[in-house]
């Protein structure tokens, strides 16, 4: 026998009538503003001989959805206890909207993933699947392949117009970070140049590095990160919503094929903008670079032109242009691969979005070790 | 192949991973019918179009049209089959980046050489009829949840399609245009001999259009019934009369 009264207007009391029948006595209100108890604290009533539970309620002031949760999860304790328990004590509304719940029994299998499984096991699996990932991401590739051999021979179902679209997306309107975050890294390669070079007595060969730095690397490189954050994580987004309004099953029941339709005209527009937005990144850094010499380490503006024209050889046009060009291909790639394979809701959509990020700029700077490497090699 | 049923559906069983949706699922649309698919929410209706439509790589068994095997068709022949059917699906799914107009008329520019004119015109008289005449212009995010699943089937009979698959084409709409568009399937059949899949749980249409059907069951995971739904009430298994009597058994 026990009483129970914490002070807040729920109570219980719940009495034997006999060794193996309890009944439970609610009283007072049950309702979800009244701090109420877990169905631990009623399921602790039931002794082990316990074989029947029924209820009586003629003190219950008032009672919500928040009482049927408690009772919901004492009657599954129960059931498991093999204990019958007879609702006939509770309030007939009780009863209806406990009735109504279980009119659909629980989908078995529906609810497959059994709650989260601990951090590491979690660390695990992303890395597993990730691995798991490569021969979809070799099919998308395939697909890619073969989209662009149709637009070639003309059999692709292609729009210009989302081509020109998407080329204003993603160009002229990335210039205003471009050139704000070039021109830091310009300052900071000046920077750290002069300080390097101070000690040779040699501070003119700020331009070179600056210049070359700037061309070689650092603009294609801080152009694709910042590409990748907006316009690979936009794609992924884009393709990931239409995913989820089934507007690419659409696309496929229509036997119109959604790489040539959707993927493509971004991939050309990323491809044929990155060259463009590589040299402008890189005329900024240079710029900075040259304002810092002038100004702060008194380098004569005439003097650290004509360095920096020396420095800037072809070849080193061309490398940065060919990385530039990768690296988009790289964050195009990850942005519309994220996208395609996204799930059927909006937890999905950003998933794809943080994941385009992510393998764009793992997969920019794998081909930039590959590719210094290779033009090291080649002696580029 | 002459004399085979449009649609014949043998031994499907669809799944995700180890949950099997629906299984062993064997049924023929005959030429001219309005074919229900009736089942409670989340029974697996919605999948069992994906596999009819070659978005759904079904576990086991296949789909026949015209007596033709589609998932062991090749590829290119799997687009040339699905070029006769016209879907709509549950969401309405019109492309987010284009107008109504557009949405309509993209199909027909891909596979028809019209003139431009004739095209609008087309996309114009299609939108009349689903009863959107004059919203051309607009985007679907302009539009509510009941317009955009009418504008999913304006575009479904873009190009008068042998085969018509409607995920729930009432639902979320008012009595008047729901019957409208009951009205508009009945039509399609009867004047352009459309055959038509309707997916619905909506009882008056069901009972109203439906010539044959077949009831999905979410428990034990397969078809408990099959035939005309007005008999499926009158002398189905307890559970389909219980579903089409709204369970007033
Ligand atoms: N992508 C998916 N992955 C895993 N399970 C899914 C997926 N899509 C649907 N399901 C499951 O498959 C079952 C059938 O879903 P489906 O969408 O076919 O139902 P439905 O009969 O169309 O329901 P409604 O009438 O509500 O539209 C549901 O239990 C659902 O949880
Ligand atoms: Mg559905």
């Amino acid at each position: 026998m026990a009483a129970h009264d914490q002070g807040d207007t729920w109570r219980f009391v719940s009495s034997r009538i006999t060794a193996e029948e309890l009944r439970i006595s609610f009283a007072g209100d049950w309702s979800l503003n009244q701090h109420l108890p877990d169905a631990e604290v009623l399921a602790a009533e039931l002794g082990a001989t316990i074989h029947r539970l029924g209820f009586a309620t003629d003190d219950l002031l008032g009672w919500d959805t928040g009482f049927l949760a408690i009772l919901t999860a004492l009657f599954k304790i129960c059931a498991a206890k093999g204990i019958i328990v007879d609702q006939s004590g509770l309030p007939k509304g009780v009863q209806h909207l406990l009735a109504l719940a279980a009119a659909v029994p629980e989908q078995e299998g529906a609810g497959r993933d059994q709650g989260r499984p601990p951090l590491l096991h979690q660390v695990g699996t992303v890395t597993i699947d990730y691995f798991h990932g490569l021969p979809a991401m070799l099919h998308f590739l395939g697909e890619l392949i073969l989209s662009l051999g149709r637009l070639l021979i003309g059999r692709a179902q292609f729009q210009f117009s989302d081509l020109w679209w998407e080329i204003q997306e993603v160009g002229p309107k990335a210039l205003g970070i471009v050139s704000v975050i070039c021109f830091l890294v310009g300052l900071i390669l000046a920077y750290l140049g002069a300080d390097q070079l101070r000690m040779a007595g040699a501070q003119i060969y700020i331009a070179d590095l600056v210049a070359i730095g700037m061309l070689r690397e650092m603009g294609a490189m801080m152009t694709g990160i910042i590409i990748a954050g907006r316009t690979g994580a936009a794609f992924a987004a884009q393709l990931g919503t239409m995913q989820v309004n089934e507007e690419i099953d659409a696309f496929k029941t229509m036997g119109i094929s959604p790489i040539d339709y959707l993927v493509m005209p971004r991939m050309l527009a990323l491809l044929l903008m990155m060259p463009i937005l590589t040299l402008y990144a890189s005329f900024i850094g240079i710029l900075a670079g040259m304002l810092i010499a002038t100004t702060i380490f008194h380098i004569g503006v005439f003097e650290y032109y004509t360095e920096t024209v020396r420095a800037l050889a072809l070849k080193h046009f061309l490398v940065g242009l060919s990385k530039g060009t990768v690296y988009g291909a790289m964050v195009a790639y990850a942005g519309c691969l994220r996208g395609m394979q996204c799930g059927r809701s909006a937890e999905a959509v950003g998933e794809a979005a943080t994941s385009a990020v992510v393998t764009a700029i793992l997969l920019i700077t794998i081909s930039a070790s590959l590719m210094t490497i290779i033009y090291y090699q080649l002696g580029i | 192949m002459q004399g085979a049923a449009p649609i014949e559906v043998r031994d499907l069983t669809v799944a995700f991973g180890d949950f099997v949706v629906q299984r062993e699922l064997n049924f023929t649309v005959a030429k001219g019918d309005i074919f229900v698919i009736m089942g409670g929410s989340g029974c697996g209706k919605s999948t069992l179009m994906r596999a009819l439509i070659g978005l759904q790589r079904p576990t086991q068994g296949t789909v026949l049209y015209d007596g033709e095997d589609f998932w062991n068709a090749a590829p290119e022949r799997q687009e040339q089959l699905k070029r006769r059917l016209g879907v709509m699906f549950q969401s309405g799914a019109l492309w987010s980046s284009l107008t109504l107009a557009e949405n309509i008329a993209l199909p027909l520019t891909e596979y028809t050489t019209l003139p431009p004119r004739l095209i609008s015109e087309i996309v114009s008289f299609k939108l009349a009829l689903v009863g959107l005449a004059g919203f051309e212009r607009l985007y679907p995010s302009e539009l509510s949840g009941g317009m955009k699943k009418r504008a999913g089937l304006a575009r479904a009979i873009a190009l008068d399609p042998e085969i018509l698959i409607i995920d729930e084409p009432s639902s979320g709409l008012d009595p008047l245009t729901a019957r409208r568009l009951d009205d508009l399937i009945v039509e399609l059949r009867d004047s352009l001999g459309t055959t038509i899949i309707v997916i619905s749980h909506e009882l008056a249409s069901i009972l109203g259009i439906g010539s044959n059907s077949i009831f999905l069951d979410g428990e034990t995971h397969t078809m408990i019934a099959t035939g005309n739904p007005q008999e499926a009430r009158r002398s189905g298994p307890t559970q389909v009369r219980n579903f089409l009597s709204r369970g007033s058994l």
